[in-house]
């Protein structure tokens, strides 16, 4: 089937160049035609290809699917995720639990020698427990050094390994994937939530695994002294170490709520009173913004106040917990000396070893609290590993022509996309021919697909209908990676690294010569600045390219681009955010370096947009 | 006790209160301590001797032990209220501070450093407040408490507590000295590896355009190890400190009980005794070891508490912000209002600008006035009638011949030099420096009134002057010169400009030409550092800031939208706006299209700096407000920058809709906005140039 017609309401901008082939691209259900006209020449080509129909891409179950019967909890998502970093973690938390149960052992054996000692026996008879109690006492401080330091290498060796992981897992979803490469401050968030892993293994897990042993050897030597005495310390135990800190764990919960509802308004009403002060004064709104502030203060420090009752009230059970237990197994030991079935020194060492054993478990109400905070982050990593990549790479990947060989065109016809797999189409029906060697701009109002185009030539986001041909290959074949060997450039979201100036090039093309270096810094014009610096190609630039102006970032992200030297560059708003002798400074450059090349240029200058071969206009996600 | 401490206790009485209950609360504690060890000890001793089993000192612990817990509870309860109390208190301070801290530098201040401090900043407060404080009070009441006991008990044991006590703050201080400066070392070089995973992940995208990613993933891995080789280097000397403190703690326990069991051996000391030295001697060394811990804890603060007080003392130079009456008379004393000459000389003046104000007749007696206010209100472009008020260079050749008539105003001024007081609220005031060398000669004997006024600040401002009315009143910066502070440079240099009302000015020029400068001196966010800004020739800098910006709508170039709804952002200049008045606005604005599309339209809450819009449409929220607050003098600041052409279009038509009518400046870059101005006033490098417009050019102004 072939038909030549154009369907009314898909509305084809094409602006043309006097000389030029032009393209226009019309769509029947399942079937796509092209038709290249040249003016002047009335003969009609049309060709008919297949839609290249893509598997759609594996997508997670939406809120509408079913949930799972028991979703497992978030936390123990993320240790799932951490455990094969278990070998750092073991010898941690065996000094850690070593280093409480010598703590412990020091009291009870004193509290042997001490009673022993008043037998009045021998000499001989109480000198082991004098070399025991002075080896403890040495040896606890020293336990304690060792378990914290081997506690932080195997939590940070844990750490290092799970950044590697929670880079991987990003890679795929860069750019497109996860909404944190479109904020600034979901990124931080993420970075953060890497960082309380960290917190979940050295304040959690770890305390836990050390109080869990005190208590199970305290139990273990109370049964064996006293065996009712051992069954109450063991109780008394076991609702200090596990149901006080589940209770500090739903109530902080439940606080966490609330208050940070709290928080998120103080938050927003601080930026308001800081950043939007100019606009508050301006419009005489300053003062009620300061009582906004104010209200939020004290809501903030009423939640506060509430809760300073419930968390100080964990330490306080644990206390009650020890004075019961003291006073229990002492009662029971006493009576049970008074029968004869005790010894005395056994006497003193169980009444001490009860006072004792609690205080390996002081710090689980706070480990608790930061299990609680730990949660959301928990579940963000979870959710972030868990993520299906946008962009399903082919098992097999047909070649591609290696970079080198001179401009290539790319042939995009009918190609719809969209971000969300029932959403909108962002890209609908979009049809353009990228000529080899020629300029085309790309013009739209923002929000128009211009963006999301250039990710799908760079297979960082997946079409559902249509195709994209380079090199006579569909790009839904290749691998993503080959793909952006021939399609790249400087993208909205380039990024300026903390490195230097030569680093933040080189990553373009790591093997380019210096001479290339410089040339491609040349065409950027932004050598000069270089060799003006005291560091010149070895200045380091700070964080996304903080210590430059707006001018020599853009010009240092053209000179990148440059030397990657791709078959097709795709310069996405390379001006934007410069002001406008800037911007036309920096458009002007560009258009100079770009002569001869395949280029699709993103902007909004007249001058871009003067010296293109093509001007398409996207719509609405249409072209 | 640093001093930002001790100020800090100085200013949150909470605070003091706070350190005054730990201190009881730990002598009680102290007090259950030493009752606890001595009742298990007699226990354990009693069952020993073969006394049986007695109900009372058995009941007697489970007391003091149930007294302990409630202790513990009570000394938490109440540090987290006090810390809850400081912060609120430090936050209520802040927050006021900021209402007088000028708005441009504060929105200016990178990474919202004041923001941060008072949201999760001063969060790290608590450890201070909740651990240090209360450990602090405890060390210095339980130790001694403690050993008093001792000594009662068994004076042996006390002396090995007594000498091995100081080893530990002694110890600490040492080791904490040395760890302190290789930590500082440390930090950079762990701050930087730090960073390098947040640089990495952001930087991902542009990884995958070159091909980059599986590198990196190596890197990150090199990195997070080399950060964690880093870390454990300055970990290994700041443990040091608690190794020593937790030996010397340990240690002394087996000091304490091994000659005790020795001398058990020889029958000189009762097991009671024994035991109660036993259960007793850790507790002395507890504080000490937990103060150790806290104060690590609490480093961070005391650096927030210094960072309030930084932000509490910071002085600007006082805005017009500061400006209650009280602040007036402050000021005056102040060296800065006599550094800033110029508008002291102004404001030595408010009985005649009172009078004056209160008096239009002064302006009327000037001949061409009453004409050209008419003129004004008929056709606000009327560049002739308003010649006289604003002698202005760029005015058409007919208004020289209204300068031909001036000079007989000054004439008749000098004659009455009882007049001349009030000059300074006169519209002559305001013509351009260049127009009369006459007028010069006319303003000398001003320093001598200057002179004769000042020591009379008790007549001084109770009130603003009234506002002139910005309908007929010109605007008129009048030889200002501004600077900012740390710049060589001044942002603009003796630059005059009048604006007629009505009239729409356009500032073009390079950015950093000082044309967002001269929005912020009309705004009176700026102040100038001399010259003035006067409106109809009462000087900005006396009247009531809040005041005079009721007159003004700005339209910033990155406007801030609140986190509330949009109908709210809307409302920012009139709260008590309609529903329907704010719609109207919108629609003027051209934004009523995209705010319907919102989820709830109105309603939609604006996340963190307006998220979900985009710049065209944040900039016509701005108009919106704009619209809404429907005020005389329009200050707009490059509107449609960074705009997609649609947007532009869009923007622009509804820029020209709300500046008709209306006095208007205009920063314009682009050109859409330049043909609806009158007049196109370029800056650069803080002067300004004047078109020399043709008449004919000056008739075709539309």
């Amino acid at each position: 089937m072939t038909t030549t017609t154009e369907t009314p309401g898909h509305p084809v901008t094409t602006t043309e160049t006097p000389g030029d082939p032009v393209t226009t691209t019309t769509e029947t259900p399942g079937h796509l035609v092209t038709t290249t006209e040249t003016p002047g020449d009335p003969v009609t080509t049309t060709t008919e290809t297949p839609v290249g129909l893509l598997p759609a891409p594996a997508r997670r179950p939406g809120p509408e699917a079913p949930a799972p019967a028991r979703a497992p909890s978030p936390t123990f998502r993320l240790l799932r995720h951490l455990l094969p970093y278990r070998r750092g973690l073991l010898p941690a938390a065996l000094a850690a639990a070593g280093s409480e149960v010598a703590a412990a052992a020091l009291t009870a054996t004193a509290a042997w020698l001490i009673t022993r000692a008043a037998e009045q026996p021998p000499l001989a008879s109480v000198s082991l427990a004098i070399v025991v109690v002075r080896a403890l006492a040495l040896g606890r401080g020293a336990l304690r050094y060792v378990d914290r330091l081997l506690g932080h290498d195997g939590v940070l060796r844990a750490v290092a390994g799970f950044r590697t992981r929670v880079y991987e897992a990003l890679v795929p979803l860069a750019p497109a994937g996860t909404p944190a490469f479109r904020s600034g401050d979901l990124l931080t968030r993420l970075v953060d939530d890497v960082d309380a892993a960290q917190d979940l293994l050295l304040r959690v897990l770890i305390p836990v695994a050390a109080a869990g042993t005190v208590a199970v050897a305290a139990t273990a030597t109370a049964t064996a002294l006293l065996p009712e005495a051992g069954v109450l310390l063991g109780v008394l135990l076991t609702v200090a170490g596990l149901l006080v800190p589940a209770l500090v764990l739903t109530l902080s919960r439940r606080a966490g709520h609330t208050e940070k509802a709290a928080r998120a308004e103080l938050a927003a009403r601080a930026l308001d009173l800081t950043q939007g002060a100019a606009d508050l004064a301006a419009y005489g709104a300053r003062g009620r913004a300061q009582e906004g502030m104010e209200r939020a203060a004290a809501r903030i420090a009423s939640l506060e106040r509430d809760r300073a009752r419930t968390t100080s009230l964990a330490s306080a059970v644990v206390l009650l917990l020890q004075g019961g237990a003291t006073v229990g197994v002492t009662w029971l030991a006493l009576h049970a000396h008074a029968a004869g079935a005790l010894p005395a020194v056994h006497l003193t060492v169980l009444a001490v070893l009860a006072l004792v054993s609690f205080e390996a478990l002081a710090p689980l109400p706070a480990a608790a609290r930061r299990l609680a905070e730990v949660r959301a982050s928990a579940r963000r990593l979870a959710d972030l590993l868990d993520t299906p990549p946008p962009v399903v790479e082919p098992a097999a990947p047909a070649p591609l022509p290696a970079p080198g060989a001179g401009p290539l065109g790319v042939d995009i016809s009918g190609l719809r996309v969209r971000h969300r797999p029932f959403g909108p189409p962002v890209l609908d029906k979009v049809s353009l021919r990228l000529p080899p060697g020629r300029r085309v701009v790309l013009l739209g109002a923002s929000g128009s697909g211009k963006s999301t185009l250039i990710a799908a030539l760079m297979r960082f986001v997946p079409y559902e209908a249509g195709s994209i041909r380079v090199a006579g290959r569909e790009l839904g074949d290749c691998a993503g990676e080959d793909v952006r060997r021939l399609i790249t450039g400087m993208t909205q979201d380039a990024h300026v690294f903390h490195a230097t100036i030569r680093a933040n090039l080189l990553l373009a093309r790591p093997d380019a010569t210096d001479a290339e270096l410089r040339e491609a810094a040349r065409r950027a014009r932004l050598i000069d600045w270089v060799e003006s610096l005291p560091d010149r190609w070895d200045t380091l630039v700070g964080g996304d390219g903080a210590t430059m102006s707006g001018g020599q970032r853009q010009r240092l992200l053209l000179a990148r681009a440059l030397l990657a030297d791709p078959p097709v560059l795709v310069l996405d708003e390379p001006t934007e955010g410069l002001d406008p002798e800037t911007a036309a400074a920096v458009l002007a450059d560009i258009l100079d370096a770009t002569r001869g090349r395949t280029t699709l240029l993103v902007t909004h200058e007249q001058a871009g947009i003067a010296a293109a071969d093509h001007v398409v206009t996207l719509d609405h996600g249409r072209a | 006790m640093k001093p930002v401490e001790r100020r800090l206790l100085r200013d949150v009485p909470a605070l003091r209160r706070h350190l005054a209950r730990s201190a009881a609360l730990a002598l009680l504690g102290a007090g259950l301590v030493v009752a606890q060890a001595a009742l298990l000890a007699t226990l354990l001793a009693d069952g020993f001797a073969g006394h049986g089993v007695r109900a009372l000192p058995t009941a007697a612990l489970a007391v003091v032990m149930a007294l302990r817990a409630l202790t513990t509870w009570a000394r938490g309860a109440l540090a987290q209220r006090a810390a809850a109390d400081a912060k609120r208190t430090l936050r209520d301070r802040i927050t006021a501070r900021l209402r007088h801290t000028d708005p441009l530098r504060l929105a200016a201040r990178r990474h919202g450093e004041t923001a941060t401090l008072l949201t999760r900043g001063l969060d790290a407060l608590d450890p201070y407040v909740v651990g240090y404080l209360p450990t602090m009070a405890a060390t210095a009441v339980v130790p001694l408490t403690v050993v008093a006991w001792l000594l009662w008990t068994d004076w042996t044991s006390a002396l090995i507590v007594v000498v091995t006590l100081p080893l530990i703050p002694v110890f600490g201080a040492l080791v904490g000295l040395h760890t302190a400066q290789r930590t500082a070392r440390q930090w950079q070089l762990l701050a930087r590896l730090g960073g390098h995973f947040l640089d990495v992940v952001a930087g991902l995208p542009t990884l995958r355009a070159f091909g980059r990613e599986r590198h990196q993933a190596r890197v990150v891995g090199e990195m997070a190890d080399a950060h964690r080789r880093a870390t454990l280097r300055t970990l290994r000397v700041a443990f040091l400190s608690s190794f020593v403190l937790e030996t010397v703690a340990t240690l002394s326990v087996a000091l304490v009980a091994v000659p005790v069991g020795l001398r058990l051996l020889d029958g000189d000391v009762s097991l009671r005794t024994a035991l109660t030295v036993l259960l007793l001697a850790p507790e002395a060394y507890l504080p000490l070891r937990a103060l150790g811990a806290a104060f690590h804890d609490s480093a961070e603060g005391v650096t927030v508490a210094e960072q309030v007080f930084a932000t509490l003392d910071d002085d600007t130079p006082a805005r017009r912000e500061d400006r209650s009456p009280v602040a007036v008379r402050r000021e005056d004393r102040s060296p800065v209002a006599v550094r800033h000459t110029g508008r002291a000389r102004v404001a030595a003046q408010p009985v005649d600008r009172t009078g004056v104000a209160a008096q239009p007749v002064d302006r009327t007696g000037v001949a061409a006035q009453p004409v050209d206010r008419t003129g004004v209100a008929a056709q606000p472009v009327d560049r002739t009638g308003v010649a006289v008020q604003c002698t202005d260079r760029t005015s058409a050749p007919a208004q020289r011949t209204d300068r031909a008539s001036a000079p007989a105003q000054r004439t008749d001024r000098t004659s009455a030099p009882a007049q001349r007081t009030d000059r300074t609220s006169a519209p002559a005031q305001c013509t351009d420096r260049t127009s009369a060398p006459a007028q010069r000669t006319d303003r000398t004997p001003a320093p001598a009134q200057r002179t004769d006024r000042t020591p009379a600040p008790a007549q001084r401002t109770d009130h603003y002057p009234p506002v002139p009315d910005v309908h007929s009143a010109h605007l008129c910066l009048d030889a200002v010169t501004v600077r900012y502070p740390g710049r060589a440079e001044p942002a603009l240099r003796d630059v005059t400009l009048a604006l007629r009302p009505g009239e729409h000015v356009a500032l073009v020029g390079p950015s950093g030409a000082g044309k967002s400068t001269l929005l912020a001196l009309l705004l009176g966010f700026v102040t100038p550092a001399s010259g003035r800004v006067a409106v109809g020739g009462t000087d900005l800098a006396d009247l009531d800031p809040d005041a005079w910006r009721e007159r003004l709508a700005w339209v910033p170039q990155r406007p801030h939208l609140f986190a509330a709804s949009v109908a709210d952002n809307i409302r920012l200049g009139r709260p008590d706006a309609s529903d329907a008045e704010v719609r109207e606005a919108a629609r003027a604005a051209a934004a009523d299209r995209f705010v319907a599309e919102l989820p709830d339209a109105y309603d939609t809450v604006l996340g963190e700096h307006g998220a979900g819009l985009s710049a065209g449409q944040r900039q016509r929220i701005a108009l919106a407000r704009a619209f809404l607050k429907d005020a005389p003098v329009l200050l707009l600041d490059e509107p449609t920058a960074h705009l997609d052409p649609e947007s532009e279009a869009a923007v622009t038509r509804a820029t020209v809709d709300l500046m008709h009518g209306r006095t208007a400046v205009v920063v314009a870059h682009r050109t859409t906005l330049l043909p609806h101005a009158h007049r196109v006033v370029t800056v650069h490098a803080g002067a300004l140039h004047h078109p020399e417009p043709t008449p004919a050019e000056a008739l075709a102004t539309p």
